[in-house]
């Protein structure tokens, strides 16, 4: 890694650590992490948007942590520490949150204890700033939860848009009129189910128009 | 990787450990006054809310103090407690003691319209956690003239759904009473037909969290039977 230290701040090989994650090597549909939350959070946009903004918080500021302390972390006992790490970081915010802005901790609500069992920030840890300098790590950390979100952001679109015929709370589906010629909400679209189905359009769709993305 | 003895790991260990120990247990105390008074204004604003008024953080205690005109404690059966504060007193607490020994908290309220209200607090379970809430009751102490629940942890766009205005507005002009018969009031699946005065829709993907809501209505109302049949017109 010492060839980074000569680099600019914003060289080629660390933007593309940020534009990375949202395409190519998407937390959710390539490196598959995170499925989880991805279902529970997408029914409505808003919900969506909050936990994308609270994981990318948190995603950063743990890589730079664990980045900063990469050299004297004793890889044993490596995963505990990054835990550790992890849930701090998510008690300070939702204790935060709950002092100075009650009304988004409220909003949150169960996702902030949710974000130190998502996957993608432990995946992140372990791969990436374990073995790399703060910066190209906290980098890393917003690309990758910016990943996480724009999957989050087009699976909560769709459902929240087919499920309860809004986007973003705003009726649209009543104010188009089609409620008049016959037209229902699909209330399959809400169940946790159908999310796994449109992540899975996605992959099937951002494979086929990559192919060097597909396993042999 | 450089390879670390053992003493070093529990070292580092420990050291952690305090450190991370120390930060959140001064976050928790310094920011602990913050939070309370967070909870008070929310409490005040659920309240306002069950009479229709809609309050933001700052105004909350403003209106509060201007349509909220009293409180008062019951016992079992109906009859007034002295020397207890109503607001103070914690409803997950009473519902562990036995009926006898529970308060029942009653505030009174007089909106812009000037009919005179009382508000009842409730509390109960619902999917992932608890649910709570306020009815108030129109002067025939028959009638709900507003609701406001909220939750802990249910899920949003499912069970969470109970505290939108959509599904809490359902609960106006519904009744407790049928014949002088305590009923409740019933979450439909399938949805309710709107002449019922007892019912109202469930949420759909929000099953458990509509029952438990159900039940909690039954539950806390029912007791204070005695005092509404007593005090009704």
């Amino acid at each position: 890694m010492s060839n980074l230290e000569k680099e600019p701040v914003f060289s080629e090989k660390t933007l593309k650590l940020l534009t990375d994650p949202l395409g190519k090597n998407n937390p959710i549909t390539v490196q598959v992490l995170g499925i989880c939350s991805a279902l529970a959070v997408t029914v409505k946009l808003k919900p969506a948007l909050v936990m994308a903004l609270s994981v990318t918080i948190v995603v950063a500021v743990s890589n730079v942590v664990i980045a900063a302390l990469r050299k004297y972390i004793p890889d044993r006992i490596r995963i505990i520490v990054q835990l550790v790490v992890i849930a701090t970081m998510v008690i300070l915010v939702d204790q935060f949150l709950k002092a100075f802005v009650f009304d988004v901790s409220k909003q949150l609500s169960v996702f902030v204890g949710l974000i130190i069992t998502n996957c993608i920030i432990m995946g992140r840890l372990e791969a990436f700033a374990m073995a790399n300098k703060p910066w190209p790590s906290f980098l890393d950390g917003v690309g990758n939860g910016a990943g996480y979100g724009i999957i989050l952001v087009i699976v909560s679109f769709f459902r929240e848009l087919l499920g309860s015929g809004t986007i973003y709370g705003f009726p649209v589906m009543e104010k188009l009129g089609l409620f008049k010629t016959g037209y229902e909400n699909n209330g399959m679209v809400i169940l946790p189910p159908m999310a796994l189905i449109f992540v899975g359009l996605i992959i099937w769709f951002q494979r086929s128009r990559d192919k060097s993305l597909i396993e042999k | 990787m450089k390879h670390f003895s053992n003493r070093y790991i529990f070292i580092f260990s420990a050291v952690m450990v305090v450190i991370v120990a120390t930060l959140l247990s001064l976050a928790a105390t310094l920011l602990q006054p913050a939070q309370e008074k967070n909870l008070e204004i929310e409490k005040k604003r659920s309240m306002l809310e069950s009479i229709r008024v809609t309050a933001t953080r700052d105004n909350t205690e403003e209106l509060y103090d201007k349509y909220i005109t009293g409180s008062f404690v019951l016992n079992s059966i109906g009859e007034p407690v002295e020397g207890i504060d109503a607001f103070r007193v914690v409803l997950k607490n009473e519902q562990k003691k036995p009926l006898e020994e529970q308060v029942l908290p009653v505030f009174r309220a007089t909106p812009h319209d000037g009919e005179k209200l009382i508000i009842i607090p409730v509390e109960g379970k619902g999917l992932w956690g608890p649910i709570y809430g306020y009815i108030s009751l129109r002067s025939d102490l028959n009638t709900i003239y507003g609701v406001n629940f909220d939750h802990k942890g249910e899920t949003p766009g499912l069970g969470a759904e109970i505290n939108t205005s959509g599904f809490e507005n359902m609960f106006w002009d519904k009744t407790l009473f049928e014949d002088g018969k305590f009923v409740s009031v019933k979450v439909i699946k399938g949805g309710a037909d709107p002449d019922n005065v007892h019912g109202v829709d469930a949420i759909s993907g929000g099953t458990i969290t509509s029952k438990g809501l159900e039940k909690m209505l039954r539950d806390c109302l029912v007791k204070y039977n005695d005092y509404l049949l007593k005090n009704k017109i």
